[in-house]
C-alpha cells in the first residue's frame, strides 16, 4: 500500500468515525429533548390560546332564552363567551350580574355568552336563573363531559372565543366588569 | 498521530497498550492500564486502544470522550443517586396529605418543616423527580452507557474475533498464570489438545503455537446487560406521552352514568353498588384486633357496567352500548379495551331521595295528611298532592350552610347536608305557608303556620372513586428488565477462558493462561490438560507476588 493511499484511507475512516458519532449524538440529545419537552408540559391536553375550541352540543336550560340545545360550531362567525360556572360557586355567582349586564349590548354586535352550568339539578340552574333574571343561553352540563372536554379545573373558568372558532384567551377565577367588556370586545366581529 | 508498528510487524492503532497480533506491551502507553510498575498485565479490553483515551479532535469528538469516560459514567450516577436521596427528605408535592390545613406548596413546606422546609420549596425539591434538572441527569447517564458501550464493545470485538495464537514471550510471561517446561514431547502435545478438546476448549494452531479459547460468550453480557438499560430508558421517556401512559380519577355516584375522561366521551360507566364489607367482630380471629382498633374494613366494592358510546358531537345524548360489567374490588381491576379501573376511594351516604309528611302544627301526634316524595338528584319544582295541598320548593340546598352574609347557601353541587325552603298551600287556599327543613332543622319563619312539613324517610347512596388508567409502556420495561437479566446471567455464569501453549524447535514449552474470573476452575482445568504428560503445572503469579509481600 503506498503512502498516498494509507493516509486516503485513513482520512476516509477518520470520516466516517465522525459520521457515526455525530449520528449517535444526535439521535441520544435528540431522545433527550423529546423526553424533558413531552415532560414539562405533562397535561397537553390542555387547551390553550391558539387552539381551536373543540365543538360540542348540550341542553339549553335557561326559560328566558328561546334556543334548546347550543351546538358550539352554530355559533361560528359570532365571538363567544364561553363560560363554565355552578350556583354553588360564590365567584362564579358574582360574575353573573356582570355577563348579563354585558349580554343584551353585546348579543347585537355578534357576541355570545354561553355559561355552561356543572351543577347536578336543574332546579337549582332555574332557581338561580330567576335570582339573577339571566338571559343568555345556558347549557347544562350533567354529566361533566364537556368539563373534561376542556379540561376545566376550578370553576369559574371562560374562554374566550373568535369568529373563526379560535380560543383566543382563558381565564382562569373571577372576572370583574372592566375586564370582561375588555377580553368580549376582543372577540367582536369586525 | 502516528499509528504504532510492533516488532511481529502488526501495525497497532494509537493509545494501544499490548499489540493486537502478538500481545507485546507496547512502550510508552503501559501507564495507560497502570502496568508500568507491575509485574502482571492488565488484561483489561485485552489491551486494545479504546478510542476515547486516545485524541480529542472536533468538538465532537471531544464530547464523546467526555461521555465515553467510565468515571464521568459514575460521578452521573452519584449525582443522581444523592438528588434522588433529597427528594424523599419531605414529601413531594403529589404526596402532601389531602387533610393538611394548607394544601398550597408554597405554604405547606414552611408551615410544616419550618426554614429546611422553606429553602426545599424555593430550591424545587418539591417536584425533583419531574424536574428538568433531574431528568437531564437521567438523560446524561443514558448518553454515557450508550458512547461507554459503543467505545468499548467495538475494539473488543475486533480484538477478539482477531486473536492470534502467536503471543510474544514477554506477554506469555507476564499472565497471571504461567508455566515453562523445559522438554515436552508430541505425545504430550497431542494429548493435552485432546483434552481441551474435550473440555469444550476451541484450538486455534498456528507454526506450533497454539491458543485454546472457551466461554468468549461472557465477554458481551455486560454490553447486553446496557442494552437492556437502554431498553428501560426509552420505556421510561414513552411513560411520559399520552400515548402510553394515562391515569385518571373519577367519582361515581350510585345509579350514575358517568364519561370516562381521557376517552374522548368514547367510554361511559354505570355504578350500580358500592359495597363496604367489615370483618366481622365475632369472629374469634379478628375479635381482639377489632375490640382494639376498631372497625375493620374486608372488602371495598363497586358492581359497575361499562359503555361503549356512539354520539355524534361530545354533550349529545349518547347511545350506549354495555361491553363491559363486573365487580371491581380492590386489586382486582376491571379491564376493558386497553383500559383498567380500579377501586380507590368512597363516599358513603349522600342522600338520594327525602320523603316529607305535612301535618297541622298543632296535631302532637304528627299525623300524615299528606306526603312527598323529594328527588334529590333531579328535583320537581312543584308537587300536587291528592288531599288537595300544593308544594313548591322554592329553594334547594343540596350541601346547606350559612354564607358570610348569613345567607342559606350551597356548599357544594352534592346532596350531603340538604336543606329546602318550600311553599305550602293548603287546600283551596292561594296564599302559601313558607317551612325551611334540613337536616336537624325545621324552621318556620313566620310562626304562624298551620301546617308543618316533617321527614318521614330518606334513602342514601354511596360514591365510589375508581382510578381509570393504561400503562402501555409496561411491556418495554418487561423487555428491558428481562434482556438486562439475561445479561447479567450471560457475564456471571459463563467464564472467558484463554490457554496459550507455545513450543519451541527444541522441545521447550511455555503456558500462560487467563479468564476474567473464577481462577480457580481455569487452574483444575490445566491440571486436568496436562494429566500424564511432563507439561509442568501453571504457577498463580499474583499469589506468589501476595505471599512476598
Amino acid at each position: 500500500m503506498s503512502l498516498e493511499k494509507a493516509k486516503q484511507s485513513k482520512r476516509k475512516k477518520k470520516r466516517n468515525r465522525l459520521i457515526f458519532r455525530s449520528a449517535i449524538l444526535a439521535v441520544l440529545i435528540g431522545a433527550t429533548i423529546f423526553a424533558i419537552v413531552s415532560n414539562s408540559k405533562a397535561d397537553n391536553s390542555i387547551y390553550r390560546e391558539g387552539d381551536l375550541a373543540p365543538d360540542f352540543q348540550l341542553q339549553q336550560v335557561n326559560h328566558n332564552n328561546e334556543l334548546e340545545t347550543i351546538r358550539l360550531s352554530d355559533l361560528e362567525g359570532k365571538g363567544v363567551m364561553l363560560n363554565f360556572w355552578g350556583t354553588w360557586c360564590k365567584p362564579c355567582e358574582a360574575e353573573m350580574p356582570y355577563m348579563q349586564s354585558l349580554y343584551p349590548e353585546y348579543s347585537e354586535k355578534d357576541v355570545e355568552i354561553v355559561a355552561v352550568s356543572l351543577d347536578n339539578t336543574e332546579l337549582v340552574i332555574s332557581r338561580f336563573i330567576d335570582k339573577y333574571d339571566l338571559t343568555f343561553p345556558i347549557p347544562h352540563d350533567k354529566t361533566g363531559e364537556i368539563r373534561d372536554l376542556y379540561k376545566v379545573g376550578p370553576i369559574p373558568s371562560t374562554f374566550f372565543i373568535n369568529p373563526e372558532g379560535e380560543i383566543t384567551e382563558v381565564v382562569n377565577g373571577a372576572l370583574t366588569l372592566e375586564r370582561l367588556e375588555e377580553s368580549l370586545q376582543k372577540i367582536m366581529p369586525e | 498521530m502516528k499509528e504504532i508498528k510492533c516488532e511481529c510487524g502488526h501495525v497497532n492503532p494509537l493509545g494501544t497498550v499490548l499489540c493486537e497480533s502478538c500481545g507485546k506491551p507496547i512502550e510508552g502507553n503501559q501507564h495507560i492500564d497502570g502496568n508500568d510498575d507491575e509485574k502482571l498485565l492488565n488484561m483489561r479490553y485485552d489491551g486494545t486502544a479504546r478510542r476515547s483515551k486516545t485524541y480529542n479532535k472536533s468538538w465532537i469528538d471531544r464530547v464523546w470522550s467526555f461521555f465515553s469516560s467510565v468515571k464521568v459514567g459514575i460521578w452521573l450516577i452519584v449525582l443522581a443517586l444523592v438528588a434522588s436521596m433529597i427528594g424523599t427528605i419531605f414529601p413531594q408535592e403529589m404526596y402532601i396529605p389531602a387533610n393538611a390545613p394548607n394544601r398550597d406548596p408554597a405554604v405547606f413546606y414552611e408551615e410544616q418543616y419550618g426554614i429546611p422546609g422553606l429553602i426545599y420549596f424555593q430550591l424545587g425539591f418539591h417536584n425533583l423527580y419531574s424536574s428538568w434538572w433531574f431528568m437531564v441527569l437521567i438523560a446524561l447517564i443514558g448518553i454515557s452507557l450508550v458512547i461507554c458501550s459503543l467505545d468499548r464493545f467495538v475494539p473488543l470485538f475486533k480484538a477478539l474475533r482477531n486473536q492470534k495464537p502467536k503471543k510474544h514471550k514477554s506477554f506469555l510471561s507476564r499472565q497471571r498464570l504461567f508455566s515453562e517446561t523445559d522438554f515436552v514431547t508430541d505425545h504430550d502435545m497431542e494429548t493435552v489438545k485432546k483434552q481441551l478438546r474435550k473440555r469444550r476448549y476451541k484450538i486455534t494452531e498456528e507454526n506450533g503455537h497454539i491458543l485454546a479459547e472457551k466461554g468468549r460468550f461472557s465477554r458481551w453480557g455486560p454490553y447486553v446487560n446496557h442494552i437492556g438499560l437502554i431498553i428501560i430508558l426509552l420505556a421510561a421517556i414513552l411513560r411520559s406521552t399520552p400515548l402510553f401512559y394515562m391515569n385518571e380519577y373519577v367519582w361515581v355516584r350510585e345509579g350514575d352514568i358517568e364519561v370516562l375522561p381521557e376517552t374522548n366521551g368514547e367510554y361511559y360507566i354505570e355504578n350500580k353498588d358500592f359495597i363496604l364489607e367489615t370483618h366481622d367482630e365475632n369472629d374469634e380471629r379478628f375479635r381482639e384486633a377489632i375490640t382494639q382498633e376498631g372497625v375493620v374494613a374486608s372488602n371495598f366494592q363497586t358492581d359497575v357496567i361499562v359503555y361503549k358510546a356512539n354520539r355524534p358531537i361530545p354533550g349529545a345524548e349518547p347511545e350506549l352500548e354495555p361491553i363491559a360489567e363486573d365487580s371491581i374490588r380492590m386489586n382486582q381491576p376491571l379491564e376493558f379495551d386497553g383500559y383498567e379501573l380500579y377501586q380507590s376511594g368512597y363516599q358513603l351516604n349522600e342522600f338520594s331521595n327525602m320523603t316529607f309528611k305535612i301535618h297541622e302544627t298543632t296535631d302532637s301526634d304528627e299525623e300524615a295528611l299528606a306526603s312527598f316524595t323529594v328527588d334529590l338528584r333531579n328535583p320537581e319544582s312543584e308537587f300536587e298532592l291528592e288531599s288537595g295541598f300544593r308544594v313548591v320548593l322554592d329553594q334547594y340546598y343540596p350541601d346547606y350552610y350559612l354564607d358570610d352574609d348569613g345567607e342559606p347557601a350551597s356548599e357544594t353541587n352534592f346532596p350531603r347536608n340538604p336543606a329546602f325552603v318550600f311553599l305550602v298551600y293548603p287546600p283551596n287556599s292561594e296564599s302559601a305557608e313558607v317551612s325551611f327543613l334540613g337536616i336537624g332543622r325545621n324552621i318556620d319563619a313566620t310562626g304562624e303556620n298551620e301546617y308543618k312539613i316533617g321527614i318521614q324517610d330518606f334513602e342514601m347512596h354511596d360514591v365510589s372513586g375508581l382510578t381509570f388508567k393504561y400503562d402501555r409502556s409496561l411491556p418495554f420495561f418487561g423487555i428491558g428488565a428481562a434482556i438486562f437479566m439475561i445479561g447479567v446471567i450471560q457475564g456471571m455464569y459463563w467464564q472467558h477462558r484463554r490457554l496459550w501453549i507455545q513450543r519451541k524447535k527444541d522441545g521447550s514449552l511455555l503456558m500462560a493462561a487467563h479468564t476474567n474470573k473464577n481462577w480457580f476452575g481455569l487452574k483444575k482445568d490445566i491440571e486436568i490438560v496436562i494429566e500424564n504428560t511432563n507439561v509442568n503445572m501453571v504457577t498463580d503469579q499474583q499469589e506468589l507476588e501476595e505471599k512476598v509481600e
